[in-house]
């Protein structure tokens, strides 16, 4: 290599090697400024009207942004829970029961097309509800929602042809909780293949993110659907428990904890009831030393810091190969540097609010147990708002699989980094775990990808990205990651008995 | 001829490391969601127009059209708080007009050499055309590398031509453009940069086009060589410009890439020592912005002189 001149003017500048990510060029806020179109107060929507609770009791709900009070939701006592039952056994006994398939259908893109035309204020209504970064909701949340429910709309007459050999019919009335962490999304993966199969639907959406859901009730009247096909109720635990157990659901689908779901498992132990459960996760994205670093080290952000990390098959354990582990790890560093964290509304942000307190201090106390056990912290050195609730993006290296922060399911912006040397020894780590939901591969060898999908035990592996999904593709657990599919003909199946 | 080692731009791949090009498009993607406003907007179009190198290649260029373009280089428009461009870039025959108009002003001469923009003529010529530039008063060279070499795996040729225009610059500072769309690959892109900034002086820079065919600079290609130069200074210490070239027409896609710049290299890159923008129809449309920043509204295209379209 020819020696090269040095330029007398150039800088040198070869001592400080950091880059500087500073206040150089500042952005000002930018915030989303749409309508969420709020009620003060929100009643049940159940036989196709919003009816005032049998209890009489409401809880307000806040934005975990800044904690300011958004609404009082009704919350639905036994009673109501009955009566949205009833309403939803009547629709089944009905109309909705014996409607065509090509009718069914009519209804459900209706349902698509009306989301989309009022997306921006869904997108809205979800961040301030629910504390995720307007741009997810508005890119993500909502257009994934209207996609399933045109998905499903498609299959809604061609249901012949979804178990060959074999015809499908609907169960009856499903009842279906949904968590806080996609509140617009999971709710959309429940009611949309329910009613493709011909189902009907009582629905809980969680305490703290009920606010979309009882907004889409106003989408249902809007598109005619009959009453009692769709009810929703609102409430806690024990609303959720009155759900999951009432007589005349045929078959309950539940996304949450897995804590909760062996709850409802047990409860329904001994009843004919089916059940799907979608739990929770503790993914391994790996990342072997060919892998495209830069790429990498972008999915490995998606995986974690998407929607705060509140997403089930969150790539939360980085199996990182160890020749490339410090590299890797300075590069997450840099590109954790320039991730903005703080209100969600602004169009500005990465990383919004976490969900509620309570999984603030949740997520808190495990980051705790984390140095307590001797691993090594990395945090965004980034100001935080005063008011609402938020967290920094977290690294932990030096993590062993013994580490609670390593087989805990942390549901925050929290990564750990774990290394690995061999192919076999990753296969070993990553499916050293309770859970199964997801994984991740990060390799430029084809025939490697292909190993690791059949060996390692999840539901959905992805290759060279992360957090990826899409209508058709089924979604779900091994282990105590749950079981039964959302998505896809798998999917579907779930919402019919074959006959 | 030359023969190739086997296998060499392959090696120098799983030297640099390999690039997923989903993976580029995806994270570019995320620049164009960014949304600038108010006093940050200013301060980027500012910037940018501080960032350009105004640029006329075209076989009709006279001396007159010459001296408008110097003019507007150096006053993109009369009363308005907007720096200068960082030069003006022209051919070699041209550097003695431009040089005239723009000595004592902050404003560089730049000139494509090389035989550009295809590059195919005899080394001795090529160098020839980068030492009566540099003798003609050009402070900067914008060279193209041997793409057929290249490609054909010849890096050690590419390399050392590079290397010789180094040393044919002398103090004028030196950037090396790629042809990014005629290395078809975002592999061979990183792998082209790093060949060239292993034989480059701190401060010259790297470059993505010519601004003659017909893909040019896009977020992605500038992505993939913005952390090539990152990897690089973080390596050697030696801290390489990037230049992104054509294509580049309206203030938001230049603000989408100021972007990139913020959040890969960081702010010691956001100075037009370190950035620079090939363009000529951007800078109008910068001005344009500005004043719609001030005024609240849009002004019409004809308030702008026209320095770069007239002969």
């Amino acid at each position: 290599m020819p020696k090269t001149p040095v330029k007398k003017s150039a800088p040198r500048r070869a001592s400080a090697r950091e880059l500087v990510f500073g206040d150089l060029w500042e952005f000002d806020p930018a915030p989303e400024t749409a309508d969420p179109k709020l009620k003060k107060r929100y009643d049940l929507f159940i036989g196709g009207e919003f009816v005032a609770p049998k209890s009489g009791k409401y809880f307000p709900t806040i934005s975990p942004g800044n904690e300011a009070k958004l609404a009082d939701i009704a919350l639905a006592g036994a009673a109501d829970v009955d009566a949205a039952f009833q309403s939803a056994q009547k629709a089944f006994d009905g109309a909705w029961g014996k409607m065509a398939g090509s009718e069914r259908g009519k209804y459900i893109y209706r349902i698509a097309r009306l989301l989309q035309d009022r997306a921006r204020e869904f997108a809205v209504a979800e961040t301030m509800d629910g504390g995720k970064p307007i741009k997810e909701s508005r890119d993500f949340d909502v257009p994934m929602a209207a996609a399933h429910f045109f998905y499903h709309a498609g299959w809604a007459d061609k249901l012949d042809c979804l178990a060959p050999g074999r015809r499908v019919a609907p169960h009856g009335v499903v009842g279906q909780v949904i968590p806080w962490n996609f509140p617009l999304l999971m709710l959309a993966w429940k009611i949309a293949p329910a009613l493709a199969a011909g189902n009907t639907v009582v629905l809980k959406p969680a305490e703290t993110t009920s606010t979309t859901a009882l907004k889409f009730g106003e989408i249902l009247q809007e598109a005619g659907l009959p009453p009692g096909v769709v009810n929703i109720v609102a409430g806690a635990g024990e609303t959720g428990a009155a759900v999951m157990t009432h007589p005349l659901a045929a078959k309950v689908a539940f996304t949450g904890s897995t804590e909760v779901g062996k709850i409802i498992m047990r409860s329904l132990a001994g009843t004919d009831k089916k059940m799907t459960m979608e739990l929770g996760g503790k993914a391994a994205n790996i990342i072997f030393d060919d892998a495209p670093l830069d790429q990498a080290v972008e999915g490995i952000v998606n995986g974690i810091f998407f929607n705060q990390g509140h997403v089930c098959c969150a790539g939360s354990r980085l199996l990182v190969q160890e020749s490339v582990a410090a590299t890797v790890l300075a590069k997450l560093k840099r590109r954790i540097a320039v991730l903005r964290v703080g209100d969600p509304l602004d169009k500005n942000t990465d990383l919004g609010a976490i969900n509620s307190r309570e999984q603030l201090d949740r997520i808190t106390a495990l980051v705790q147990s984390g140095v307590d056990e001797g691993a090594e912290m990395f945090q965004h050195a980034c100001k935080l708002p005063a008011k609402g609730f938020y967290f920094r993006p977290t690294v932990f290296s030096g993590v062993t699989q013994s580490h609670r922060i390593a087989r805990e399911e942390i549901f925050g912006p929290v990564l750990s980094v774990l290394t690995f040397r061999t192919v076999e020894e990753a296969i070993e780590k990553a499916n050293n775990t309770a859970f199964g939901l997801s994984a991740g591969v990060w390799t430029d060898k084809g025939s490697r990808i292909l190993k690791m999908s059949t060996e390692l035990k999840a539901g959905v592996v992805w290759a060279n990205t992360f957090n990826k999904f899409d209508p058709a593709s089924p979604f779900g657990g091994y282990k105590e990651s749950g079981f039964g599919r959302e998505g896809g003909r798998q999917g579907l199946l779930d919402y019919c008995k074959l006959i | 001829m030359p023969i190739a080692p086997p296998g060499a731009l392959r090696r120098l791949i799983d030297d640099v490391g390999p690039v997923d090009a989903i993976g580029v498009e995806e994270r570019v993607a995320k620049y164009a969601t960014r949304s600038i406003k108010k006093k940050s907007k200013l301060f980027g179009l500012k910037l940018a127009v501080s960032m350009i190198d105004l640029t006329t290649l075209e076989g009709k260029d006279t001396p007159g059209k010459i001296a408008s373009l110097c003019r507007k280089a150096i006053t993109p428009h009369e009363g308005m708080d907007v720096p200068s461009t960082a030069a003006v870039c022209v051919y070699p025959a041209m550097v003695k007009h431009a040089k005239k108009h723009v000595t004592g002003t902050t404003v560089k001469v730049a000139s494509v050499a090389t035989a550009f923009p295809s590059g195919q003529a005899p080394l001795k010529t090529r160098i020839a055309e980068v030492r009566a530039a540099v003798g003609d008063g050009a402070d900067e060279i914008d060279m193209v590398i041997n793409r057929g070499a290249f490609l054909a795996g010849e890096l050690a040729l590419v390399q050392d031509e590079i290397a010789q225009v180094v040393e044919a610059c002398g103090d004028a500072t030196l950037k090396v453009i790629f042809e990014a769309s005629e290395l078809e690959t975002y592999d061979n892109i990183r792998a082209a940069s790093f060949l060239a900034m292993r034989v480059l002086r701190p401060g010259d820079f790297i470059k993505t086009s010519t601004g003659k065919t017909s893909a040019n600079a896009t977020l992605g290609n500038n992505q993939v060589m913005i952390e090539a130069i990152r990897d690089f200074y973080l390596d050697t210490g030696v801290a390489i410009s990037m230049k992104p070239a054509g294509g580049i027409r309206t203030a938001k896609q230049a603000l989408h890439f100021l972007i990139a710049i913020k959040e890969t290299l960081g702010d010691a890159w956001l100075h037009h020592s370190r950035y620079r923008f090939g363009a000529s129809a951007l800078l109008n449309d910068l001005l344009r912005q500005i004043e719609k920043e001030r005024t609240g509204a849009y002004q019409a295209p004809y308030v702008f002189s026209d320095a770069t379209e007239g002969y």
